[in-house]
Protein backbone atom coordinates (compact mmCIF):
# COMPACT_ATOMS: atom_id res chain seq x y z
CA UNK A 1 0.00 0.00 0.00
CA UNK A 2 1.15 3.39 -1.08
CA UNK A 3 1.63 6.34 1.18
CA UNK A 4 -1.01 8.23 -0.46
CA UNK A 5 -4.18 4.86 -0.30
CA UNK A 6 -2.94 4.90 3.46
CA UNK A 7 -3.55 8.48 3.83
CA UNK A 8 -6.95 8.20 1.70
CA UNK A 9 -7.89 5.62 3.62
CA UNK A 10 -7.23 7.14 7.01
CA UNK A 11 -9.08 10.04 5.69
CA UNK A 12 -12.26 7.74 4.63
CA UNK A 13 -12.54 6.32 7.97
CA UNK A 14 -12.48 9.47 9.64
CA UNK A 15 -14.59 11.28 7.86
CA UNK A 16 -17.59 8.11 8.16
CA UNK A 17 -16.19 8.39 11.89
CA UNK A 18 -17.61 12.09 12.09
CA UNK A 19 -20.55 11.51 10.36
CA UNK A 20 -21.35 8.85 11.95
CA UNK A 21 -21.08 10.57 15.07
CA UNK A 22 -23.23 13.45 13.62
CA UNK A 23 -25.58 10.69 12.65
CA UNK A 24 -25.92 9.40 16.80
CA UNK A 25 -25.79 12.96 18.14
CA UNK A 26 -28.78 14.25 16.10
CA UNK A 27 -30.65 11.35 16.47
CA UNK A 28 -30.58 11.39 20.51
CA UNK A 29 -31.26 14.98 20.00
CA UNK A 30 -34.14 14.03 17.82
CA UNK A 31 -35.60 11.37 20.11
CA UNK A 32 -35.94 13.99 22.80
CA UNK A 33 -37.65 15.98 20.59
CA UNK A 34 -40.01 13.38 19.21
CA UNK A 35 -40.81 12.32 22.68
CA UNK A 36 -41.46 15.63 23.78
CA UNK A 37 -43.78 16.51 21.04
CA UNK A 38 -45.74 13.23 21.25
CA UNK A 39 -46.33 12.85 24.85
CA UNK A 40 -46.93 16.85 24.44
CA UNK A 41 -49.30 16.71 21.99
CA UNK A 42 -51.38 13.76 23.36
CA UNK A 43 -51.39 15.33 26.83
CA UNK A 44 -52.73 18.70 25.50
CA UNK A 45 -56.40 19.06 26.15
CA UNK A 46 -58.51 22.68 27.27
CA UNK A 47 -58.67 21.49 30.28
CA UNK A 48 -54.80 22.42 30.61
CA UNK A 49 -55.32 25.77 30.50
CA UNK A 50 -58.63 26.55 32.43
CA UNK A 51 -58.06 23.91 35.19
CA UNK A 52 -55.73 24.40 37.95
CA UNK A 53 -53.96 21.09 39.49
CA UNK A 54 -56.07 18.33 41.22
CA UNK A 55 -55.32 15.22 42.85
CA UNK A 56 -54.47 12.24 40.68
CA UNK A 57 -57.50 10.70 39.50
CA UNK A 58 -59.48 13.23 38.64
CA UNK A 59 -60.33 14.20 35.19
CA UNK A 60 -60.72 17.88 35.62
CA UNK A 61 -57.22 18.94 36.13
CA UNK A 62 -55.33 21.30 34.12
CA UNK A 63 -52.17 23.88 34.66
CA UNK A 64 -53.89 27.26 34.92
CA UNK A 65 -52.04 27.68 38.21
CA UNK A 66 -48.59 26.99 36.85
CA UNK A 67 -48.92 28.52 33.75
CA UNK A 68 -49.96 31.86 35.47
CA UNK A 69 -47.65 31.97 37.71
CA UNK A 70 -44.91 31.28 35.12
CA UNK A 71 -46.21 34.59 33.63
CA UNK A 72 -45.84 36.36 36.91
CA UNK A 73 -42.65 34.85 37.74
CA UNK A 74 -40.77 35.57 34.53
CA UNK A 75 -42.71 38.50 34.10
CA UNK A 76 -41.61 40.30 37.30
CA UNK A 77 -38.05 39.40 36.54
CA UNK A 78 -37.76 40.79 33.01
CA UNK A 79 -39.39 43.81 34.42
CA UNK A 80 -36.03 44.26 36.68
CA UNK A 81 -33.69 42.33 34.68
CA UNK A 82 -34.01 43.79 31.17
CA UNK A 83 -33.62 47.70 31.91
CA UNK A 84 -30.78 47.03 34.62
CA UNK A 85 -28.88 44.94 31.88
CA UNK A 86 -29.94 47.80 29.58
CA UNK A 87 -28.64 50.48 31.44
CA UNK A 88 -25.36 48.23 32.29
CA UNK A 89 -24.71 47.43 28.99
CA UNK A 90 -25.17 51.31 27.98
CA UNK A 91 -22.25 52.13 30.79
CA UNK A 92 -19.99 49.14 29.06
CA UNK A 93 -20.34 50.10 25.60
CA UNK A 94 -20.87 54.23 25.82
CA UNK A 95 -19.08 55.44 28.81
CA UNK A 96 -16.83 52.49 30.06
CA UNK A 97 -15.51 51.01 26.40
CA UNK A 98 -11.99 49.79 26.97
CA UNK A 99 -11.16 51.09 30.54
CA UNK A 100 -9.74 48.39 32.82
CA UNK A 101 -13.26 48.93 34.91
CA UNK A 102 -15.95 47.98 32.24
CA UNK A 103 -13.58 44.75 31.00
CA UNK A 104 -13.68 43.74 34.56
CA UNK A 105 -17.52 44.04 34.19
CA UNK A 106 -17.62 42.12 31.14
CA UNK A 107 -15.31 39.32 32.02
CA UNK A 108 -16.75 38.81 35.54
CA UNK A 109 -20.93 39.18 33.68
CA UNK A 110 -19.46 36.24 31.19
CA UNK A 111 -18.69 33.90 34.00
CA UNK A 112 -22.03 34.59 35.63
CA UNK A 113 -23.97 33.78 32.52
CA UNK A 114 -22.59 30.11 32.98
CA UNK A 115 -22.40 29.82 36.70
CA UNK A 116 -24.72 27.29 37.88
CA UNK A 117 -28.06 28.79 38.58
CA UNK A 118 -29.11 26.81 41.41
CA UNK A 119 -26.13 28.77 43.23
CA UNK A 120 -28.50 31.50 42.81
CA UNK A 121 -31.13 29.74 44.22
CA UNK A 122 -29.57 29.33 47.37
CA UNK A 123 -27.82 33.20 47.32
CA UNK A 124 -31.78 34.13 46.90
CA UNK A 125 -32.86 31.97 49.38
CA UNK A 126 -30.17 33.58 52.10
CA UNK A 127 -31.28 36.76 51.29
CA UNK A 128 -34.50 36.60 50.64
CA UNK A 129 -36.68 33.83 52.07
CA UNK A 130 -34.90 33.34 55.25
CA UNK A 131 -35.50 36.91 56.15
CA UNK A 132 -39.08 36.70 54.89
CA UNK A 133 -39.23 33.22 56.99
CA UNK A 134 -41.21 31.63 53.87
CA UNK A 135 -40.83 30.69 49.78
CA UNK A 136 -42.32 33.61 47.94
CA UNK A 137 -42.84 34.04 43.96
CA UNK A 138 -40.58 37.75 44.61
CA UNK A 139 -37.60 35.40 45.56
CA UNK A 140 -38.27 33.46 42.42
CA UNK A 141 -38.84 36.41 40.27
CA UNK A 142 -35.50 38.22 42.19
CA UNK A 143 -33.23 34.75 41.31
CA UNK A 144 -34.70 34.89 37.40
CA UNK A 145 -33.52 38.61 37.33
CA UNK A 146 -29.62 37.76 38.34
CA UNK A 147 -29.56 35.28 36.10
CA UNK A 148 -30.76 37.36 33.34
CA UNK A 149 -28.89 40.30 34.18
CA UNK A 150 -25.12 39.40 32.32
CA UNK A 151 -27.33 37.76 29.00
CA UNK A 152 -28.99 41.37 28.12
CA UNK A 153 -25.72 43.15 29.69
CA UNK A 154 -23.67 40.84 27.03
CA UNK A 155 -25.78 41.60 23.98
CA UNK A 156 -26.91 44.93 24.88
CA UNK A 157 -23.16 45.95 25.24
CA UNK A 158 -22.18 44.04 21.94
CA UNK A 159 -25.24 45.51 19.98
CA UNK A 160 -24.70 49.43 20.72
CA UNK A 161 -21.06 48.89 20.26
CA UNK A 162 -22.34 47.52 16.35
CA UNK A 163 -24.10 51.55 15.64
CA UNK A 164 -21.25 52.83 13.68
CA UNK A 165 -19.79 55.92 15.36
CA UNK A 166 -20.58 58.58 12.22
CA UNK A 167 -23.57 58.52 13.94
CA UNK A 168 -22.85 59.76 17.25
CA UNK A 169 -20.49 62.08 15.65
CA UNK A 170 -23.30 63.49 13.53
CA UNK A 171 -26.00 63.72 17.13
CA UNK A 172 -23.08 65.07 18.74
CA UNK A 173 -22.26 67.93 16.00
CA UNK A 174 -25.69 69.10 16.30
CA UNK A 175 -24.82 69.74 20.15
CA UNK A 176 -27.28 67.36 21.54
CA UNK A 177 -25.97 65.91 25.22
CA UNK A 178 -24.25 62.41 25.08
CA UNK A 179 -27.69 60.82 26.98
CA UNK A 180 -29.45 62.52 24.27
CA UNK A 181 -26.93 60.93 21.66
CA UNK A 182 -27.53 57.53 23.28
CA UNK A 183 -31.63 57.39 23.55
CA UNK A 184 -32.59 59.02 20.35
CA UNK A 185 -29.96 57.94 18.12
CA UNK A 186 -27.65 54.90 19.64
CA UNK A 187 -30.53 52.80 21.30
CA UNK A 188 -32.88 53.25 18.07
CA UNK A 189 -30.11 52.26 15.78
CA UNK A 190 -29.58 48.86 18.16
CA UNK A 191 -33.43 48.62 18.79
CA UNK A 192 -33.50 45.56 16.90
CA UNK A 193 -30.73 43.51 18.46
CA UNK A 194 -30.79 44.90 21.81
CA UNK A 195 -34.64 43.19 21.87
CA UNK A 196 -33.23 40.35 20.20
CA UNK A 197 -31.00 39.95 23.72
CA UNK A 198 -34.13 40.61 25.85
CA UNK A 199 -35.76 37.72 23.90
CA UNK A 200 -33.40 34.99 24.28
CA UNK A 201 -32.59 36.06 27.90
CA UNK A 202 -36.32 35.46 28.77
CA UNK A 203 -36.14 32.44 27.15
CA UNK A 204 -33.46 31.15 28.82
CA UNK A 205 -34.69 32.38 32.33
CA UNK A 206 -38.57 30.85 31.57
CA UNK A 207 -36.64 26.68 31.47
CA UNK A 208 -34.85 27.74 34.56
CA UNK A 209 -36.08 25.05 37.52
CA UNK A 210 -33.36 24.71 40.00
CA UNK A 211 -33.61 28.30 40.96
CA UNK A 212 -37.26 28.54 41.87
CA UNK A 213 -36.94 25.21 43.53
CA UNK A 214 -36.23 26.91 47.09
CA UNK A 215 -37.53 30.32 46.01
CA UNK A 216 -41.09 30.71 44.44
CA UNK A 217 -41.28 27.11 45.66
CA UNK A 218 -44.59 25.68 44.30
CA UNK A 219 -48.41 25.81 44.90
CA UNK A 220 -51.31 23.73 43.56
CA UNK A 221 -54.20 26.17 43.37
CA UNK A 222 -53.86 29.51 41.21
CA UNK A 223 -52.61 32.28 43.36
CA UNK A 224 -51.45 35.46 42.22
CA UNK A 225 -50.19 37.01 45.19
CA UNK A 226 -46.01 37.42 44.63
CA UNK A 227 -45.47 37.21 48.55
CA UNK A 228 -46.63 33.93 48.19
CA UNK A 229 -44.98 30.82 47.02
CA UNK A 230 -46.13 30.12 43.57
CA UNK A 231 -46.62 27.43 40.83
CA UNK A 232 -43.84 27.90 37.35
CA UNK A 233 -44.13 25.67 34.34
CA UNK A 234 -40.80 23.92 35.38
CA UNK A 235 -41.43 22.90 38.85
CA UNK A 236 -44.69 22.00 38.74
CA UNK A 237 -42.72 20.01 35.72
CA UNK A 238 -40.25 18.53 38.17
CA UNK A 239 -43.13 17.85 40.58
CA UNK A 240 -45.49 15.89 38.52
CA UNK A 241 -42.85 14.13 36.30
CA UNK A 242 -41.36 12.22 39.77
CA UNK A 243 -44.94 11.35 40.77
CA UNK A 244 -46.07 8.10 40.63
CA UNK A 245 -49.54 8.77 39.01
CA UNK A 246 -49.82 8.51 35.71
CA UNK A 247 -52.16 11.68 35.34
CA UNK A 248 -49.98 13.84 36.72
CA UNK A 249 -47.17 12.69 34.64
CA UNK A 250 -48.98 13.29 31.83
CA UNK A 251 -49.76 16.87 33.08
CA UNK A 252 -45.94 17.19 33.45
CA UNK A 253 -45.34 16.57 29.68
CA UNK A 254 -47.85 18.91 29.14
CA UNK A 255 -45.85 21.83 30.76
CA UNK A 256 -42.55 20.48 29.14
CA UNK A 257 -44.31 20.26 25.53
CA UNK A 258 -45.90 24.43 26.05
CA UNK A 259 -42.87 25.24 27.81
CA UNK A 260 -40.10 24.10 25.35
CA UNK A 261 -42.52 25.50 22.05
CA UNK A 262 -42.26 29.17 24.08
CA UNK A 263 -38.86 28.61 24.07
CA UNK A 264 -38.00 27.27 20.64
CA UNK A 265 -40.42 30.11 19.73
CA UNK A 266 -38.57 32.71 21.01
CA UNK A 267 -35.39 31.36 20.20
CA UNK A 268 -36.56 30.88 16.63
CA UNK A 269 -38.38 34.75 16.35
CA UNK A 270 -35.05 35.99 17.83
CA UNK A 271 -33.04 34.05 14.87
CA UNK A 272 -35.41 35.76 12.29
CA UNK A 273 -34.89 39.39 13.27
CA UNK A 274 -30.60 38.67 13.63
CA UNK A 275 -31.74 37.31 9.74
CA UNK A 276 -33.29 40.55 8.81
CA UNK A 277 -30.78 42.92 10.46
CA UNK A 278 -27.72 41.38 8.71
CA UNK A 279 -29.52 41.40 4.98
CA UNK A 280 -29.76 45.15 6.14
CA UNK B 1 -30.69 70.77 32.99
CA UNK B 2 -29.36 69.06 29.56
CA UNK B 3 -26.11 68.82 32.05
CA UNK B 4 -27.33 67.84 35.01
CA UNK B 5 -29.75 64.82 33.30
CA UNK B 6 -26.36 64.10 31.27
CA UNK B 7 -24.44 63.49 34.62
CA UNK B 8 -27.10 61.61 35.98
CA UNK B 9 -27.71 59.20 32.96
CA UNK B 10 -23.94 58.78 33.29
CA UNK B 11 -23.89 57.94 37.09
CA UNK B 12 -26.62 56.02 36.71
CA UNK B 13 -25.36 53.82 33.97
CA UNK B 14 -22.26 53.76 35.79
CA UNK B 15 -23.69 52.41 39.50
CA UNK B 16 -26.31 49.52 37.57
CA UNK B 17 -22.91 48.50 36.16
CA UNK B 18 -21.08 48.75 39.03
CA UNK B 19 -24.33 46.46 41.06
CA UNK B 20 -23.15 43.42 38.97
CA UNK B 21 -19.56 43.57 40.19
CA UNK B 22 -21.36 43.94 43.35
CA UNK B 23 -24.03 40.83 43.20
CA UNK B 24 -21.08 38.34 42.78
CA UNK B 25 -19.04 40.14 45.69
CA UNK B 26 -22.78 39.46 47.60
CA UNK B 27 -23.21 35.94 46.28
CA UNK B 28 -19.92 35.00 47.40
CA UNK B 29 -19.74 36.62 50.90
CA UNK B 30 -23.92 35.71 51.66
CA UNK B 31 -22.64 32.19 51.06
CA UNK B 32 -19.20 32.41 52.86
CA UNK B 33 -21.30 33.57 55.78
CA UNK B 34 -24.40 31.38 55.50
CA UNK B 35 -21.81 28.37 55.58
CA UNK B 36 -19.29 29.51 58.42
CA UNK B 37 -21.57 27.58 61.32
CA UNK B 38 -21.16 24.55 59.02
CA UNK B 39 -17.02 25.26 58.53
CA UNK B 40 -16.39 25.65 62.15
CA UNK B 41 -18.65 22.71 62.86
CA UNK B 42 -16.99 20.13 60.68
CA UNK B 43 -13.72 22.36 59.19
CA UNK B 44 -11.81 20.21 56.51
CA UNK B 45 -13.40 17.36 57.23
CA UNK B 46 -16.26 18.60 55.68
CA UNK B 47 -14.76 17.70 52.14
CA UNK B 48 -12.89 13.99 53.40
CA UNK B 49 -15.83 13.29 55.21
CA UNK B 50 -17.64 10.22 53.30
CA UNK B 51 -20.84 10.32 55.81
CA UNK B 52 -23.73 12.30 54.98
CA UNK B 53 -26.28 11.59 57.65
CA UNK B 54 -28.56 14.52 59.12
CA UNK B 55 -30.31 12.87 61.40
CA UNK B 56 -26.96 12.29 63.12
CA UNK B 57 -25.64 15.49 62.53
CA UNK B 58 -22.74 14.44 60.34
CA UNK B 59 -22.03 16.18 57.26
CA UNK B 60 -19.47 14.86 54.91
CA UNK B 61 -19.37 15.92 51.37
CA UNK B 62 -17.16 13.84 49.89
CA UNK B 63 -19.99 11.39 47.88
CA UNK B 64 -21.52 14.51 46.43
CA UNK B 65 -18.09 15.67 45.40
CA UNK B 66 -16.98 12.32 44.31
CA UNK B 67 -20.35 12.30 42.26
CA UNK B 68 -20.42 15.58 40.37
CA UNK B 69 -16.61 14.43 39.26
CA UNK B 70 -17.39 11.36 37.97
CA UNK B 71 -20.66 12.00 36.59
CA UNK B 72 -19.13 15.01 34.81
CA UNK B 73 -15.68 13.37 33.56
CA UNK B 74 -18.33 10.59 32.36
CA UNK B 75 -20.39 13.46 30.45
CA UNK B 76 -17.32 14.80 28.98
CA UNK B 77 -15.35 11.44 28.05
CA UNK B 78 -19.23 10.74 26.07
CA UNK B 79 -19.38 14.22 24.78
CA UNK B 80 -15.92 15.26 23.43
CA UNK B 81 -15.66 13.08 20.78
CA UNK B 82 -19.23 13.17 19.30
CA UNK B 83 -19.01 17.11 19.76
CA UNK B 84 -15.58 16.80 17.66
CA UNK B 85 -17.59 14.75 15.29
CA UNK B 86 -20.33 16.52 15.04
CA UNK B 87 -18.46 20.00 14.42
CA UNK B 88 -16.07 18.33 11.74
CA UNK B 89 -19.57 17.21 9.72
CA UNK B 90 -20.84 20.60 10.08
CA UNK B 91 -17.71 23.02 9.54
CA UNK B 92 -16.34 20.89 6.70
CA UNK B 93 -17.83 17.56 5.76
CA UNK B 94 -21.75 18.38 5.57
CA UNK B 95 -23.11 19.90 1.84
CA UNK B 96 -24.50 23.63 2.00
CA UNK B 97 -27.59 22.49 1.51
CA UNK B 98 -27.76 20.33 5.02
CA UNK B 99 -24.94 22.48 6.86
CA UNK B 100 -27.63 25.55 8.18
CA UNK B 101 -30.36 23.11 8.89
CA UNK B 102 -28.48 20.82 11.18
CA UNK B 103 -26.62 23.70 12.62
CA UNK B 104 -29.16 25.67 13.74
CA UNK B 105 -31.21 22.97 14.96
CA UNK B 106 -28.34 21.69 17.17
CA UNK B 107 -28.30 25.39 18.22
CA UNK B 108 -31.88 25.64 18.87
CA UNK B 109 -31.67 22.20 20.90
CA UNK B 110 -28.70 23.53 23.27
CA UNK B 111 -32.00 26.42 24.47
CA UNK B 112 -34.51 23.54 25.25
CA UNK B 113 -33.89 23.62 29.04
CA UNK B 114 -32.06 21.14 31.08
CA UNK B 115 -35.38 19.60 33.01
CA UNK B 116 -36.78 18.56 29.69
CA UNK B 117 -33.67 16.52 29.32
CA UNK B 118 -33.71 14.97 32.72
CA UNK B 119 -37.40 13.95 32.23
CA UNK B 120 -36.37 12.51 29.02
CA UNK B 121 -33.73 10.58 30.47
CA UNK B 122 -36.20 9.32 34.11
CA UNK B 123 -38.93 7.88 31.31
CA UNK B 124 -36.66 6.38 28.51
CA UNK B 125 -33.31 6.53 29.28
CA UNK B 126 -33.60 4.62 32.45
CA UNK B 127 -35.78 1.93 31.58
CA UNK B 128 -32.89 1.30 28.80
CA UNK B 129 -30.22 1.44 31.24
CA UNK B 130 -32.55 -1.05 33.50
CA UNK B 131 -32.56 -3.24 31.20
CA UNK B 132 -29.48 -3.23 30.24
CA UNK B 133 -27.41 -2.82 33.18
CA UNK B 134 -29.87 -3.96 35.46
CA UNK B 135 -30.08 -2.44 38.92
CA UNK B 136 -32.45 0.78 39.30
CA UNK B 137 -31.15 2.24 36.37
CA UNK B 138 -31.36 5.39 38.32
CA UNK B 139 -27.21 5.80 38.53
CA UNK B 140 -24.29 7.37 38.27
CA UNK B 141 -24.03 5.95 34.28
CA UNK B 142 -27.29 7.04 33.60
CA UNK B 143 -26.40 10.73 34.96
CA UNK B 144 -23.18 10.68 32.95
CA UNK B 145 -25.30 10.39 29.86
CA UNK B 146 -28.12 12.29 30.15
CA UNK B 147 -25.40 14.88 31.03
CA UNK B 148 -23.70 14.17 27.63
CA UNK B 149 -26.44 14.46 25.65
CA UNK B 150 -27.52 17.64 26.91
CA UNK B 151 -23.94 19.24 26.95
CA UNK B 152 -23.69 18.05 23.55
CA UNK B 153 -25.29 20.21 21.36
CA UNK B 154 -23.57 23.29 23.23
CA UNK B 155 -20.34 21.95 22.41
CA UNK B 156 -20.89 21.21 19.11
CA UNK B 157 -21.87 24.46 18.38
CA UNK B 158 -19.03 26.34 19.72
CA UNK B 159 -16.58 23.63 18.49
CA UNK B 160 -17.82 24.42 14.95
CA UNK B 161 -17.52 28.14 16.20
CA UNK B 162 -13.92 27.44 17.03
CA UNK B 163 -13.46 25.51 13.81
CA UNK B 164 -15.35 27.93 11.64
CA UNK B 165 -12.59 30.52 12.47
CA UNK B 166 -9.96 28.96 10.41
CA UNK B 167 -9.86 31.65 7.51
CA UNK B 168 -10.36 29.59 4.02
CA UNK B 169 -7.27 30.38 2.69
CA UNK B 170 -4.83 28.32 4.78
CA UNK B 171 -7.56 25.67 3.98
CA UNK B 172 -7.03 26.17 0.79
CA UNK B 173 -3.28 26.49 0.52
CA UNK B 174 -3.43 22.75 2.20
CA UNK B 175 -5.81 21.40 -0.44
CA UNK B 176 -3.45 22.92 -3.38
CA UNK B 177 -0.76 20.96 -1.44
CA UNK B 178 -2.64 17.09 -2.11
CA UNK B 179 -3.77 17.36 1.23
CA UNK B 180 -7.14 15.07 2.29
CA UNK B 181 -9.73 16.32 4.48
CA UNK B 182 -7.98 14.86 7.57
CA UNK B 183 -4.66 15.99 6.67
CA UNK B 184 -6.68 19.24 6.75
CA UNK B 185 -8.59 19.02 9.69
CA UNK B 186 -5.70 17.67 11.83
CA UNK B 187 -2.78 19.50 10.38
CA UNK B 188 -4.31 23.41 9.65
CA UNK B 189 -8.00 23.60 11.32
CA UNK B 190 -7.20 21.90 14.46
CA UNK B 191 -3.36 23.62 15.27
CA UNK B 192 -5.20 26.84 14.29
CA UNK B 193 -8.43 26.52 16.62
CA UNK B 194 -7.09 24.83 19.14
CA UNK B 195 -6.89 27.20 21.97
CA UNK B 196 -10.77 27.74 20.93
CA UNK B 197 -11.79 24.20 20.89
CA UNK B 198 -10.58 23.65 24.22
CA UNK B 199 -11.64 26.79 25.78
CA UNK B 200 -15.20 25.34 24.77
CA UNK B 201 -14.68 22.23 26.10
CA UNK B 202 -13.60 23.88 29.10
CA UNK B 203 -16.47 26.09 28.75
CA UNK B 204 -18.54 23.45 28.24
CA UNK B 205 -17.26 21.23 31.57
CA UNK B 206 -17.84 24.31 33.56
CA UNK B 207 -21.70 24.25 32.58
CA UNK B 208 -22.17 20.41 33.15
CA UNK B 209 -20.68 20.22 36.65
CA UNK B 210 -23.14 22.66 37.72
CA UNK B 211 -26.08 21.53 35.97
CA UNK B 212 -29.01 20.55 37.99
CA UNK B 213 -31.74 18.94 36.27
CA UNK B 214 -30.44 16.98 33.96
CA UNK B 215 -29.15 14.88 36.17
CA UNK B 216 -31.58 15.39 39.54
CA UNK B 217 -34.17 13.08 37.66
CA UNK B 218 -31.50 10.54 36.92
CA UNK B 219 -28.95 9.89 39.84
CA UNK B 220 -31.19 8.84 43.03
CA UNK B 221 -29.36 11.19 45.83
CA UNK B 222 -27.93 8.22 47.91
CA UNK B 223 -24.74 9.70 49.30
CA UNK B 224 -22.47 6.98 48.87
CA UNK B 225 -19.19 6.72 47.51
CA UNK B 226 -19.17 3.33 45.28
CA UNK B 227 -16.89 2.43 42.43
CA UNK B 228 -19.85 0.62 40.72
CA UNK B 229 -21.57 3.33 37.91
CA UNK B 230 -24.36 1.47 37.94
CA UNK B 231 -25.28 2.54 41.56
CA UNK B 232 -27.78 5.44 42.12
CA UNK B 233 -25.10 8.07 43.56
CA UNK B 234 -25.67 11.79 44.13
CA UNK B 235 -23.60 15.26 42.86
CA UNK B 236 -23.28 18.64 44.78
CA UNK B 237 -26.49 20.40 42.54
CA UNK B 238 -28.50 17.20 42.76
CA UNK B 239 -28.08 17.27 46.95
CA UNK B 240 -29.54 20.94 47.25
CA UNK B 241 -32.22 20.41 44.72
CA UNK B 242 -33.15 17.74 46.95
CA UNK B 243 -32.37 18.71 50.24
CA UNK B 244 -32.64 22.61 50.47
CA UNK B 245 -36.21 22.10 51.17
CA UNK B 246 -35.94 19.95 53.31
CA UNK B 247 -32.84 21.17 56.04
CA UNK B 248 -34.76 20.98 59.35
CA UNK B 249 -31.36 22.47 61.32
CA UNK B 250 -29.13 25.35 60.93
CA UNK B 251 -25.93 22.83 61.21
CA UNK B 252 -28.10 21.11 58.15
CA UNK B 253 -28.86 24.75 56.37
CA UNK B 254 -25.27 25.91 56.90
CA UNK B 255 -23.73 22.47 55.27
CA UNK B 256 -26.36 23.05 52.25
CA UNK B 257 -24.94 26.58 51.95
CA UNK B 258 -21.25 25.51 51.76
CA UNK B 259 -21.73 22.46 49.15
CA UNK B 260 -23.15 25.54 47.57
CA UNK B 261 -20.29 27.74 47.80
CA UNK B 262 -18.35 25.05 46.93
CA UNK B 263 -19.96 24.05 43.80
CA UNK B 264 -19.28 28.20 42.98
CA UNK B 265 -15.82 28.61 43.55
CA UNK B 266 -15.52 25.06 40.98
CA UNK B 267 -17.14 26.75 38.54
CA UNK B 268 -16.39 29.80 38.59
CA UNK B 269 -12.46 28.58 38.28
CA UNK B 270 -13.28 26.19 35.56
CA UNK B 271 -14.91 28.78 33.40
CA UNK B 272 -12.47 31.24 34.48
CA UNK B 273 -9.74 29.43 32.63
CA UNK B 274 -11.33 28.80 30.01
CA UNK B 275 -12.26 32.33 29.41
CA UNK B 276 -9.19 34.11 30.37
CA UNK B 277 -6.57 31.46 29.47
CA UNK B 278 -8.50 29.63 26.25
CA UNK B 279 -10.66 31.96 24.73
CA UNK B 280 -8.86 35.08 25.67
CA UNK B 281 -5.62 34.00 23.44
CA UNK B 282 -7.90 33.11 20.73
CA UNK B 283 -9.25 36.65 20.63
CA UNK B 284 -6.11 38.21 20.47
CA UNK B 285 -4.68 35.89 17.81
CA UNK B 286 -7.87 35.69 15.52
Amino acid sequence: MTHTQKRIIINNVIMTLSTLSAVIGMAFLFWILGVLVINGIDALNWNIFSQVGAPPGYEESGLKHALIGQLYIVGVATFAGVPLGIMAGTYLSEYGQKSKLAEIIRDISDIMMSAPSIVIGAFVYAIVVMPMGHFSAWAGSIALSIIMLPIILRTTDDMLQLVPSTLREAAFALGAPKYKVIIQVVYRGAKVGILTGVLLGVARVAGETAPLLFTSFNDNFLNTNMNEPMASLTVTMFNYATSPYEDWQKLGWAAAFILSMFILGLNIIARVFLMKKRIK
Amino acid sequence: MNLLLDKLFAHMTKFIALAVLLIVAWIFTKLFQQSLFSMQASGFDFITETKWAPNLEKFGALPAIYGSVISTFLAMVLAVPVAIGVAIFLSELAPAKLKSPVGVSIELLAAIPSVIYGMWGLFYFVPIIRDIVGGVGISMLTAGIVLSIMILPFMAAVTRDAMNTTPDILKESAYALGGTKWDVIKDVIIPYAKAGIIGSFILALGRAIGETMAVTFVMGNVHKISADLTQPATSIPVTLANEFTEADSPIYYSSLFELSLLLLVISFTIISIAKFYFLRRKRIGA
